[in-house]
């Protein structure tokens, strides 16, 4: 773009952005200052130089940037804007194989106790969390922020909306990672599954959840396409509900502003309740919305396909709204919850069958006429096995909710299997096949660096999981017996630690499966190195060709 | 009416389950109508048709 005669100017965002960091940089120090632990006076430093180098970036940019912004159209095509997109692909890399490599230490550490080092940083108790985080949130978080920004803009056919506020959510959520993450390390929690974080850092989350909605309804609403994409629902529902999850499940009270600690206002088992409300849809709108959002697009776009059924589509998006909110109590069988919540957690969960294979046929036969593309692209094989696996958790899921069942899977290593058949399987999949996509899109390139890799990784992962699972299902059934199992004289025959002794193997077989998923993942990222720097340009207007297997 | 816990169940198990029975029943009539045939054709293939 060319110097026009308008005269080049800060606009009202910038400039706004630019006081409000500043202003916020000096709250900050005066915190860090006051501050009645190290964590804490070290998150404030952190958060503190954050917003500097928001303020310098943001002049920066003032100063390189044309007086005008850029156009919403160019050359009548949507001018897309796919910065924030390339940034959150590849965090979402990054924090994959931190996360999973946590994962894999964390396995082990559960064989040979001798990994926590005696130390309190690298305890399984503080590492836990920053696994699940660094995966579900970080990883996770940061595909969905990368696919969201890149459907929205792709099927509304418009530019992003916002100039800094795309990039402020990226990079705010991967501030908050940062928080979250050495928060955990250093101690900083507040005691609460998959919402760890304290105080301090929900209100940045708020902060930053707030504007990725507004960028993307904004987004929705200067669309040219006038359908809105059932992807985008699901995008949609996501957004929205993660906010109500977030805001209800962390009301809390910090006991001063200078210090980490906080108390949450619900009480005993209402506050159990919440949590799991929260925690079963943080699965149901995080790890499934989101990702069947993902589904939707990238798979008939894989395929050259369209949606085997967009009517299908819209009744198991109401379907799935409406029973996943009730599920939760499924996670507070046989505890101080009235029993009949217990059964209406389990009811629902069974109910939820329904829409999720919904989701799952319409994922699936949107291959009709296209299922050779199976051999020959392992890419769109990533995607189709991440759906099947789909199918299996939420069969498994429901299973598992049924009180019988539970009595023996409750507390178990069965559970663990059973989320990481959910997580590797069904939403790591669909992430790698997602990334595998967008990164030659993104980048202007004909095609992945290696089909063989990609191969590679799939079929290394592929017997990951697998070793995984499987080592959990035996682990779980067997701790589960083990538990209940009585003598004669109606004593307890095992004492726990005989079933820790029993569980040794399988955990050594699960940290196999594991090392396998991570050796799968870096694999991946030295594909995707190569494809950036390395690959052959696109030609410009040509869309990319996808199931190209005859190259390398 | 006091709002305690017998009278938001109450609420709940009536009104609440109407306007949830009644928002369902509009979203699958949505689906299905007929004369929608067409527009979701077209959307089933948005993934597709992108410049």
């Amino acid at each position: 773009m060319t110097d026009r005669s308008t005269i080049k100017q800060m606009t009202w965002g910038e400039g706004g952005l630019v006081a409000v960091m500043a202003a916020f940089a000096v709250f900050a120090l005066l915190i860090a200052a006051n501050a009645h632990t190290q964590a804490y006076a070290f998150h404030a430093y952190v958060f503190s130089a954050s917003a500097v180098a928001a303020v310098f970036a943001i002049i920066n940019r003032y100063y390189d940037r044309p007086a005008e912004l850029p156009a919403q159209f160019m050359d009548g095509k949507p001018n897309y804007n796919m910065g924030p997109v390339k940034f959150a692909t590849i965090a979402s890399m990054f924090w994959g194989i931190a996360g999973f490599t946590v994962g894999l230490l964390i396995a082990l550490q559960l064989a040979f106790p001798v990994l926590n080092f005696d130390l309190p940083w690298t305890s399984f108790g503080r590492l836990r969390p920053l696994h699940t985080s660094a995966v579900i949130f970080a990883f996770g978080g940061n595909v969905l922020l990368a696919t969201s920004f890149y459907v929205v803009q792709r099927t509304s056919r418009a530019r992003l909306a916002g100039d800094l506020a795309p990039w402020f959510v990226i990079l705010g959520y991967n501030l908050f990672i940062v928080i979250a993450g050495t928060g955990y390390l250093l101690g900083v929690t507040q005691g609460k599954e998959y919402a760890e974080p304290e105080w301090y850092a929900d209100l940045w989350l708020t902060v930053v959840w707030v504007v990725y909605l507004l960028v993307f309804l904004l987004t929705l609403a200067k669309r040219t396409e006038p359908h809105i994409y059932v992807a985008n629902w699901f995008y949609l529902a996501f957004i929205v509900t993660i906010a109500v999850l977030h805001l209800v499940n962390n009301a809390a009270i910090p006991v001063s502003i200078y210090s980490p600690k906080s108390y949450i206002v619900w009480s005993g088992l209402q506050d159990a309740m919440v949590q799991w409300w929260y925690g079963h849809n943080a699965v149901g709108f995080f790890l499934t919305a989101g990702f069947l959002a993902i589904m939707y697009y990238f798979i008939p776009k894989r395929a050259e396909r369209p949606v085997y059924s967009y009517r299908l589509s819209i009744i198991h998006f109401w379907a799935l709204i409406f029973m996943y909110i009730w599920a939760g109590p499924h996670h507070l069988h046989f505890t101080a919850l009235p029993d009949w919540a217990q059964t209406l957690g389990m009811t629902f969960s069974i109910m939820l069958w329904m829409p999720s294979w919904g989701g799952m046929i319409n994922g699936l036969m949107t291959l009709s006429g296209a299922w050779d593309k199976l051999r020959t692209d392992p890419v769109l094989r990533m995607l189709v096995v991440s759906v099947a696996f789909y199918g299996m958790s939420t069969f498994e899921g429901p299973l598992m909710s049924i009180k019988a069942v539970n009595s023996l899977s409750h507390y178990t290593d069965w559970t663990i299997g059973h989320v990481h058949s959910g997580a590797l399987g069904w939403v790591g999949y669909v992430s790698f096949g997602a990334i595998y996509c967008l990164v030659p899109w993104l980048w202007n390139k004909r095609e992945l660096f290696s089909m063989r890799l990609v191969n590679w990784h799939f079929w290394l992962s592929t017997i990951g999981i697998v070793f995984y699972i499987c080592a959990m299902w035996v682990a779980g059934i067997m701790q589960g017996l083990m538990w209940r199992a009585y003598t004669a004289l109606g004593f307890l025959e095992y004492s726990f630690v005989e079933t820790t002794e029993a569980l040794h193997p399988m955990y050594i077989i699960r940290a196999l499966g594991g090392a396998l998923f991570v050796a799968g993942a870096l694999i991946m990222a030295y594909n995707l190195y190569r494809t950036i720097y390395d690959g052959e340009p696109a030609k410009a207007v040509l869309e990319p060709n996808p199931a190209l297997a005859s190259g390398h | 009416m006091p709002i305690n816990f017998e009278s938001a169940t109450a609420f709940a198990a009536s009104w609440g389950l109407a306007y949830f029975v009644v928002l369902f029943i509009g979203a699958t009539a949505y689906a299905l109508w007929p004369s929608k045939r067409e527009e979701f054709e077209h959307a089933a293939r948005i993934p597709l048709t992108e410049d």
